[in-house]
């Protein structure tokens, strides 16, 4: 007599089987972010930041109660894993930590285990892109002979940067000779998620019939090394900044609001698997619907919640910009020593 | 409460002389197809139309010009245009051999009705092809829209402005 075994044991309500939970132990207070998932969808995880401690509790429930529950031992992992589309067996781990609950043996009741990963490094941040994807997540397991059962529960990272110290602006000349030369211009070279791009477009030459002027933001993900590198590009924002034929001396600004796009920091070469880089593409279309576009890298980073300063400093900070006097000056400085007796 | 305010005031830009604001663009060309003439007698005759140029683009050695060409010298103008530059050649309007057939109700490729259809299929290609800034550097455009006739066995050879 041979007895057929299948992967699901708990079909045949043979033995035991448990039901997995994990809970993190501050989940009451810790902010939830959202991060889209392979299929496009939109989801809300655990918002977790590097160097930050997971510590927490694995529920195990057993399904069938008195019955009990034999097992080869039960673990948590905490792992931080890079995905490649076409290369999906293989996953590439470069945070692994675990942590061991319970000794080979057998639970005869539901049983809650605490964990605590201290100061986890997460060096990278949670990416869902068109060929690769990032992820961090918990894992819980209960291995038995024959099918183990375990319980993943995803989890979100963001990296954070500060102001950077040098941040030059972006200003370049370039043109077909003798038929269109235009000046632009960009505030800055790296700009944060919710920043403003401030710019303009200054006509030097303009000898074509030029209809209308856009800039694009546009995404490059790229996958692969050496022969097998493969970008993937992907135009996120198509902003027109003008309408109608400018002429020389002509000035167009561009106000480019980056908190309406859905973007990710800038990512180099995440742990030599892929990168996530920005461009602005500033096209011109003429009357005959040719197009001349230039190509801009721009740097992307993600500001952490400031401090928030207190409304008069605020103030002083805004008067001074717009005044530029030394009545404002004087303001801002009241106000800082206000705040330091504070 | 808000963050920073971001500032978003505009980049400085020098104030634009009032001569470049409202005088003429620098961009006027001006390509008109019209005036087709049937030539020549039976079987060798053929149709030319008027090619009049008006621009102030520096490129053009003439700002005024007036030629005579027939639909072979168009074909010629493609295939040199595609041959030697970069430019992607839009079409011309068709060749109608069947309009050539004999024992046709209709005047064939004199009708007036398809030589105006081929007329502003011609002047639509011109424009297109005139205003192209890599075209603008081929000896042969400038020949085809400003010298007397076509000289076929011409070299080619890009134009460079001092």
């Amino acid at each position: 007599l041979h007895l057929h075994t299948l992967p699901v044991m708990s079909f045949f309500s043979f033995g035991q089987s448990a039901e997995i939970d994990i809970v993190l132990n501050d989940a009451e207070t810790r902010k939830k972010a959202e991060h889209k998932t392979e299929d496009g969808k939109k989801d809300k995880y655990f918002l977790l930041y590097d160097g930050e401690t997971v510590s927490g509790k694995v529920n195990v429930t057993l399904k069938n109660p008195g019955k009990r529950l034999e097992h080869q031992g039960i673990k948590i992992e905490f792992i931080g894993q890079i995905e490649l589309y076409y290369d999906r067996g293989n996953h590439h781990e470069f945070v692994s930590l675990v942590k061991d609950l319970a000794r080979p043996g057998e639970l005869t009741q539901s049983q809650t285990f605490d964990f605590e990963f201290i100061h986890v490094e997460k060096p990278y941040e949670s990416y869902t892109g068109q060929n690769v994807k990032l992820r961090y997540f918990l894992r819980a397991t209960i291995s038995r002979r024959l099918n183990d059962i375990s319980k993943e529960m995803d989890i979100v990272v963001h990296t954070l940067s500060t102001y950077p110290e040098l941040n030059s602006s972006i200003k370049m000349e370039v043109g077909i000779e003798d038929c269109l030369h235009i000046e632009f211009e960009y505030n800055k070279s790296k700009y944060h998620l919710k920043d403003v791009i401030v710019g303009k477009i200054y006509f030097l030459l303009v000898r074509l019939k030029i209809r209308h002027m856009e800039i694009d933001i546009v995404k490059r993900e790229t996958t692969g090394t050496g022969p097998n590198v493969y970008h993937e590009n992907d135009t996120i924002a198509k902003y027109e900044i003008m309408d109608g034929a400018p002429v020389r001396g002509e000035s167009i600004p561009i106000r480019l609001f980056l908190a309406g796009y859905e973007m990710t920091p800038t990512m180099k070469d995440i742990n030599k698997k892929y990168s996530v880089r920005y461009y602005l593409n500033l096209v011109l279309i003429d009357e005959e619907e040719r197009r001349y576009f230039k190509q801009q890298e721009i740097t992307l980073w993600r500001k952490g919640d400031i401090v928030r300063k207190s409304m008069s400093h605020q103030a002083a900070i805004a008067s001074q910009r717009f005044e530029g006097s030394s009545s404002a000056e004087k303001a801002l400085a009241q106000a800082q020593a206000k705040e330091q007796e504070q | 409460m808000a963050d920073t305010i971001a500032d978003t005031r505009r980049l400085f830009s020098k104030p634009q002389n009032l001569n470049d604001a409202y005088g003429p663009p620098s961009n006027f060309l001006e390509i008109d197809v019209s005036n087709p003439e049937t030539v020549g007698v039976g079987r060798t005759r053929f149709t030319t139309y008027e090619i009049r140029l008006k621009t102030n683009l520096p490129i053009f050695k003439l700002k005024e010009s007036r030629v005579r060409r027939r639909y072979s010298d168009f074909q010629w103008l493609r295939g040199e245009l595609e041959r030697d530059s970069k430019v992607v050649v839009p079409p011309l309007p068709g060749k109608a051999l069947f309009r050539q057939l004999p024992f046709r109700g209709d005047d064939g490729i004199f009708d007036d009705y398809f030589i105006e259809e081929r007329r502003a299929g011609l002047e639509q290609f011109l424009n297109k092809v005139a205003g192209h800034p890599l075209a603008q550097n081929e000896r042969c455009l400038h020949m085809f829209l400003q010298d007397e006739s076509v000289d076929k066995t011409y070299t080619p050879s890009k134009i460079r402005q001092a």
